[in-house]
Formats: structure tokens, sequence, C-alpha cells
């Protein structure tokens, strides 16, 4: 059972921790800076956080101790731009996509000790090998020609926001990318395909709406224990994948809404899933006022909406991508959102208790 | 010697010390503090070796042209400041 909760924020690193009386916020880290992303690594304990001092960039912590102390690592950095380069333009704003680290937007172990995976803001995904002493960018997806495609969604740039690795075999890899869809690899990483027939982006000419190279995944997740079912939080509805992200069928029937940016699979259960709905695309709040959380068990048959111990009046929140969490034993969920509450529950979602109203703007939450 | 000064919100972050460096220009001021104080490049470098977007240098009061490379030339006795842009961040 996890006792401790991590909670990246607008300004700094919150932890939290199941005590006898329940679950109380025992420290804060990096105070007054943006933390986009951390990742416990069960592996050895070390917590990683990825830091951006806004004026002096992104910087790279890591600590081993649950967050008592920090060191900062090496940064994920681009190599030096190539004299001959010819620039990748963003196909909608036709300016060059920037070619220097804008944000990390994505942290995952790999498989090997101290093998980690980070996916950034403007779309490239770094490797490291050494705990994040040091940091390579994966050129085979960098200087991969349909690149050319990829455009932001929300952000200005692209971004890799999803990294999952097969527990089955630790050389495939699947990307989701803000804006150009789902990106597989089965050699580590050497070589990259666009996969994902049946997604459908409302945002393109009808023409293009199936193009797997133009969709806005918001969030992909699949159980450990079934790695080849897939669900994805997609900017226009919810996906689901029964084999490994190949071919996708499109839900219709979640209610109250398609839209939003989170979801979180249970470890055991892949056919049980939970995403935080919201009013869609242009407003961005929860639907009627009212916060919920909407669970299905069935694969997507039949849904329920959890409500007890939310707020089910003048609720604005919106939780974004990386901020809903579930533990390794399906039972203990957790998410933070935009106007800074958290809510933690310890039966699967069924009623929640609020950690805090007071927070600054949630950015990641993950068990550690 | 030109004398070089960081803001103090970056000692909050890391070693940024005032010193006084050998260099005729920013750059090679800039790397004479970066060589004594490795982690302090990042801070206000980015990856492609430019002035961060949102940090902003001045030499004797006026803020630098050349942001890329940082050529823009000192005198033995300017007084180099590297601050927070008001610009964002």
């Amino acid at each position: 059972m996890s006792t401790k909760l991590y909670l990246g924020t607008r300004k700094g690193l919150l932890e939290a921790v199941r005590g006898s009386n329940g679950w109380e916020i025992s420290r804060m880290s990096f105070l007054g800076v943006q933390v986009p992303m951390l990742l416990p690594d069960a592996r050895d304990g070390t917590l990683y956080a990825a830091v951006d001092h806004g004026h002096f960039g992104t910087k790279f912590h890591a600590s081993r101790d649950g967050g008592a102390t920090w060191e900062e690592r090496a940064c994920p950095t681009y190599p030096p731009k190539p004299d001959d380069y010819v620039e990748v333009v963003n196909p909608m704003s036709l300016e060059p996509t920037p070619w220097t680290l804008k944000k990390i937007w994505a942290l995952e172990a790999g498989a090997s000790d101290g093998e980690l995976w980070c996916g950034t803001i403007p779309g490239g995904l770094f490797h490291s090998t050494d705990h994040g002493t040091s940091w390579r960018l994966v050129e085979s997806l960098w200087n991969h020609p349909d690149r050319a495609k990829w455009f932001g969604g929300g952000a200005d740039w692209p971004g890799i926001h999803s990294i999952l690795v097969d527990p089955r075999d630790r050389r495939r890899l699947l990307l989701a990318v803000s804006c150009a869809g789902l990106w597989e690899s089965r050699d580590g990483g050497e070589s990259w395909q666009n996969i994902g027939q049946g997604l459908r982006a409302e945002f393109m000419p009808p023409d293009q709406a199936g193009d797997p190279g133009i969709q806005d995944p918001h969030r992909i997740a699949w159980a450990p224990s079934n790695p080849d079912t897939i669900w994805m939080q997609h900017h226009n509805g919810i996906f689901h994948s029964a084999d490994g992200g190949k071919n996708w069928r499109e839900i219709t029937n979640a209610a109250p809404s398609a839209f939003g940016f989170a979801v979180a699979v249970h470890p055991h259960d892949p056919q049980t899933a939970w995403f935080v709905p919201g009013i869609k695309d242009e407003t961005r709040v929860a639907c009627d006022g009212a916060l919920c959380v909407m669970r299905t068990r069935d694969g997507g048959a039949t849904w329920e909406q959890l409500r007890t111990g939310l707020p089910q009046q003048h609720a604005y929140h919106l939780v974004y991508r990386h901020c809903l969490d579930v533990t390794g034993d399906g039972q203990t969920l957790a998410f933070g959102s935009t106007t800074g509450s958290v809510w933690i529950s310890d039966n699967g979602g069924d009623s929640w208790q609020r950690l805090s109203s007071d927070l600054p703007p949630i950015y990641c939450a993950r068990f550690g | 010697m030109p004398s070089i000064e960081f803001t103090a919100n970056l000692a909050h972050q890391t070693t940024a010390p005032k010193c006084s460096v050998l260099g005729e220009t920013v750059r090679d001021c800039l790397q004479a503090v970066f060589a004594q104080y490795p982690a302090l490049r990042g801070y206000v470098l980015d990856d492609q070796n430019a002035i961060r977007q949102h940090v902003v240098v001045f030499v004797d009061g006026t803020a630098i042209r050349d942001r890329r490379t940082q050529s823009d030339a000192v005198r033995p006795d300017s007084e180099l400041f590297v601050m927070q842009a008001l610009s964002g961040g």
C-alpha cells in the first residue's frame, strides 16, 4: 500500500503521507519554483524532479531520501544545432520548431537500473542510463522525416507527454505526442513507427481526421498486467485499443463528457479505467459546475459517475493530464486540479476526501 | 578587470558570486565565470549557448545586443549585471 503522494505544482513539490490520521501534507521542496514533472522510481527509491525556474530554465534534481535533500543532476539538453540544419516548420504556425528544451513533460523508468526516458516540448525524447547523470537526445525520432507534421496542441510546440515501457519487453516503447499521435518503437528507440488506426481528430478537415500522425492524445495509460489494452483520453473523445495501440475504437457513451486530460487504469484489471471529465475545449471546467470522476469496469460498455466527496456546486476545477494516479493495488487514487485542490480515494473512487483546497495549481500527481 | 554580478535570485538556486574576470567580450567574461562555477552556465545560457529568453545582461547600464553569441565588447573597467528580464518567465 502506497504511503506517499508527491505533487508537482506551480509553486514547488509537495509530499503527502498516509499516517494514522489519514493523509497529510508533510513537506514542500523547491518553494516558488514550478515542478511540471516528477518520478518516484520504485526500483531504487530515487525521487526525480524536473523544476522550471522560468527565467533560469528547466533543471533536473534527484533525491535519495524521499525529498529531504536534493542534488542537481544533468538536465536533458538538445545538442548543438548543425549549421546545415534545415528547419522543421510547425505546419500550423509556419514557424520553425525550436531546437531547445522548453519543458520536461514526461519522465518514466526504463528497463535497466538507472535507465530513464524523458519526453519534452518541443518534441525531443531523451534517454539516460545513469540515473539522470547524463542524457542523450534520441535522434532516430528527432530526425524522423514525419516530425515535420508535428504541431502543438494547447502549447505552441509539439510535446511528448506519455511514455509507456512494456514490462514484457522493455525494448518496446509507446509514446503519445500532442499533436503527432502515437509512436511505437520495438527496438529500444532505434526506430519508430506512427500507429493508431481508428483515431479521429475533430479539429482537422474531414479528409484528414483519420490520419494517425495528426492526432491529439491527451494521455495514454495501460495496465502493466496487460499492455495490449490501452486507454486514451483524446482531445475529442475516449478511445480504447485491445491490440497494443494499432487499432482503436471510440467510446461514445461516456457521460457527462468525453473531454478531459487524465486517465488511469487499474494495474490488475485493464477493463477498469478512470477519467476526470470536463466541458470540452474552449471552456475547460467541470461539467455543470459539479466535479466527478468517471469509472468503467467493463472496458467502456458502462460508466459510473463518482461524485461522493467531490464538490457539486460552482466547482470549476480542471485536472491536467499528469494529475491522476492510482496505486499498485488499484484501490487508492488521487487527483489534483488547476485550482489547487487534491482529492484522495481509498476505495477505488467510490468516495473521495479532499487533502487540501489551498494548494498551487497541480501539474503532476504520483504515488511513491 | 571587468566585474560581473548576478541577480540575488540566482543565489537561491546555485552558486553565483560577484566576480572580477578577464575578457574583451561578454562571452569571454561569462565563460570565465562558468569555468569557475560550471553549474551556473545552464541558469544563464540555454542549451544552444544563447542567453536564456528571460535573462538579460547589462554592460555599463546597456542591455547587450548579441544574445546568441554574446560578442558585445567590454572595457577593462566595465560592470556587467546578469538580471531576470521582466519579459516573463
